[in-house]
């Protein structure tokens, strides 16, 4: 089978802290945790003002099947529940904890007891533990497939395409004998016989160290993937290291195949030996208006700013301040975000890079059609959204879309495609909606 | 501080150097060969020719703009190409009064009335070529013989394209360096492979569009003309093709998006070209060839629509 790599784009890597072990920053003043930092429902906080917690003491109830736990990330006193306005425009309830200074460990945190099948996924959902490359898909719904002979293969995504980011590549480094222990519990209670570990090949040093750990265990392959952007993206992941195409509206595990970040497989395994949940998290710091880049591991529900501080501060004042990648990554509107599970990020940029360019009219060269890994047209998409024309999306397939950003980044007009696509997928569902509610008519 | 973040949507890194402005000048950097080639073939009215009708078509759209009070958009330069490619289109001794009323018809009634650059139905540029070979046509078939006369036949003799014969490597060095006469950008196929290269190596066009019109044309013509090989080849370097295909036929806007449409675009041009050539009156076929495939482009795009990847046919 040959196979055809997908279109992408080459992005400036400026991985400047890839050589940098990540620093622990020491346990900030309050930390504010959201009950919502996965997709999926929030968590149910069951922790009021005026109570004490622990490091690792559960603070959130799974508010239903696709949702996750939430813990608490230093120990103090609870000071209040309240609600957060969250990136996305949806507000969630939070928890303000003042920390003592003490990072005490809860009594809660032990190892947790896995025999079979069932006690592994409930580990696996205890531990917190989400799609950490910035998707926070609960893992334990992922995993979750019931029969276990349908997973064919498992990849960890150590790709790590972004710009920036070096979170993943310092957790290859730094956290290998966790990644090859998370490996052995999943041959172990899901029956996975092929662990596929996909790293780019602009990280030798990634790719040497999971050959080193993982010698020894023959179902576990290191594969290196050519450097192009969006390599990490799933269904781009699992074309390239399988050849399998993911049909629309399908999930991986439909065509057999589940793809595991490699700090979320760290995380996991973290839990497994010692019961300490997922509560602080390997941050890169970078852009243009940092003065010292640096990979941070900060507890969960710091404020950003700390965060930044700790590694040196600003150089200049920061325009925009981008939690995750370049690409992908979501402008905040406070330096006081807190950082969340998601979070492998935190990206300030000076006045220069923070403001998109002026967009003019569209030139039709089609540079946005040659270079989407997905084959989708964003231009013609651009023009059936401006005419509202749901039919057209439809065709279209705006459903595709992974909204990977490479379009835009091309486009020499700076023509909006992501924000674009965005909204025409919500177009495409209102208008598919209408037509349901045509025939339920007729 | 905090109210001075600047919150957009992703992505927050955008490709350096990918502005319309700077492939605009690439391609009338590209163009700057067959300029000099032009001064040295047709002497320095080519210049002055070339750069009156671009700064008009520039000064046109500046006054569009301003008059309809909309958006200043002269800085994207497209203007300067489609006044170029024009000048390049008409003999050395064009009045410039005739070319102003070409400039109009390109950027006035073809791009800014349909509404600015992106919007144009066919190539502006080949649209007032077209008008003023129609309207005067005298003075855009004065094919004069230019300054640089060094004793060669063909220099004084009608263009190629009319007396096409046999051919020896002498005059197939002149027809491919243009040393005859023509219009000013048309004649030095060397010139226009060198733009032509320089625009492949930047990625402002992909080979394709070219590659299939030149080739198409040299079969059609093959085909057609009673199987004469070297006709055919001669066909490829004569008239305005390497001009067409290189600069005219590859404008985003007019021809299709995806490798499959430009295919069936390129050899719909060269199938056209090459009929006007043999079967009709004018002896050029390659603007009404081009112009003719613009016109059915937004068929061809919806006709060949990427598939992607993992879509299920509704």
């Amino acid at each position: 089978m040959s196979l055809k790599n997908l279109h992408g784009v080459h992005i400036p890597h400026r991985k400047n802290t890839a050589g940098m072990e990540a620093l622990r920053m020491p346990p900030p003043a309050v930390v504010t945790i959201p009950m919502s930092m996965h997709i999926g429902k929030p968590a149910n906080c069951i922790v009021k003002a005026g109570d004490h917690v622990d490091v690792g003491q559960k603070i959130g109830e799974p508010g239903g099947f696709v949702s996750s736990p939430v813990y608490a990330s230093v120990s103090g006193t609870v000071k209040k529940v309240e609600p957060l306005l969250m990136f996305m425009g949806a507000s969630c309830q939070a928890v303000v904890i003042e920390s003592d200074g003490a990072m005490t460990v809860s009594p809660e945190v032990k190892p947790p007891e896995i025999t079979d099948y069932q006690s592994f996924i409930n580990a696996v959902r205890d531990s917190g533990v989400v799609g950490l490359g910035g998707a926070t898909f609960p893992t334990a719904v992922k995993l979750d497939v019931k029969d276990t002979s349908r997973i064919q293969e498992i990849i960890f995504n150590g790709a790590e395409c972004e710009g920036y980011i070096t979170s993943d590549h310092r957790t290859m480094l730094d956290r290998a004998e966790e990644i090859a222990a998370g490996a052995r519990l999943l041959e172990k209670w899901l029956d996975v016989k092929k662990i596929i570990i996909a790293i780019e090949d602009n990280k030798p040093d990634c790719i040497a160290k999971m050959k080193e750990v993982t010698a020894s265990d023959e179902h576990v392959e290191v594969r290196a993937l050519p450097a192009m952007y969006p390599q990490g993206g799933e269904k781009v992941l699992i074309y390239h290291v399988t050849g399998k195409v993911m049909p629309e509206g399908k999930l991986p595990i439909d065509v057999g195949s589940i793809v595991m970040n490699v700090t979320s497989v760290a995380a996991l395994a973290h839990y497994c030996a010692t019961g300490m949940p997922l509560v602080e998290k390997c941050i890169t710091v970078d852009g243009s208006a940092i003065k010292e880049p640096k990979n941070v591991i900060a507890p969960i529900g710091t404020a950003s700013l700390e965060v930044i501080e700790f590694a040196g501060g600003f150089k200049c004042e920061p325009k925009k301040l981008v939690m995750g990648g370049p690409m992908m990554g979501v402008a905040q509107y406070d330096l006081n975000s807190p950082v969340t599970k998601g979070t492998s990020a935190l990206l300030a940029f000076d006045e220069k890079e923070a403001r998109p360019a002026e967009p003019s009219a569209c030139i039709r060269c089609g540079g946005c059609v040659d270079h989407c890994p997905m084959n989708l047209m964003p231009c013609e998409i651009e023009r059936a959204y401006e005419k509202k024309d749901g039919a057209a999306l439809k065709a279209l397939k705006v459903g595709l879309c992974i909204e990977c950003g490479s379009c835009a980044f091309q486009c020499p007009a700076n023509r909006p495609l992501v924000q674009v696509n965005k909204l025409s997928k919500t177009m495409l569902r209102d208008y598919e909606n209408a037509l349901k509610e045509k025939e339920a008519k007729k | 501080m905090n109210n001075d973040l600047i919150v957009s949507v992703s992505p927050h890194y955008h490709k350096q150097g990918s502005t319309t402005q700077r492939i605009m000048l690439d391609v009338l950097i590209a163009l700057c060969p067959a300029l000099v080639a032009s001064c040295l073939i047709f002497g320095w009215r080519s210049l002055l020719l070339t750069v009156f009708s671009g700064a008009n078509c520039l000064f046109l759209e500046w006054c569009w703009n301003k008059l309809m009070k909309k958006p200043q958009t002269i800085a994207d330069l497209s203007a300067v190409v489609t006044g170029v490619l024009l000048a390049f289109n008409v003999p050395a001794s064009m009045p410039l009064w005739q070319l102003m009323v070409g400039d109009f018809i390109a950027v006035i009634i073809v791009k800014m009335l349909f509404g600015g650059i992106g919007c144009n139905f066919v190539n502006p540029a080949l649209a007032g070529r077209v008008t003023m070979m129609l309207s005067f046509t005298g003075s855009m078939t004065a094919y004069n013989p230019g300054v640089y006369a060094g004793g060669v036949d063909a220099l004084s003799s009608a263009t190629p394209l009319a007396v096409i014969n046999e051919l020896d490597f002498g005059s197939f060095m002149t027809l491919f360096l243009g040393r005859h006469g023509g219009v000013l950008g048309e004649t030095c196929a060397l010139a226009l492979i060198i733009g032509g290269v320089y625009l492949v190596i930047r990625e402002v066009i992909k080979p394709t569009i070219p590659v299939c019109f030149a080739c198409s044309v040299l079969v059609f013509t093959f085909l057609f003309n009673g199987f004469h090989f070297t006709q055919a080849v001669l066909s490829l370097f004569s008239g305005g093709l390497m001009l067409g295909a290189i600069f005219m036929a590859t404008d985003y806007v007019t021809s299709p998006m995806t490798r499959k449409g430009q295919i069936i675009f390129a050899v719909g041009c060269g199938f056209l070209t090459t009929a006007i050539r043999i079967f009709a009156n004018y002896p050029e076929g390659v603007s009404f060839a081009i112009l003719l495939m613009n016109l059915v482009v937004p068929y061809i795009n919806d006709g060949t629509r990427t598939k992607p990847l993992g879509g299920v046919n509704a």
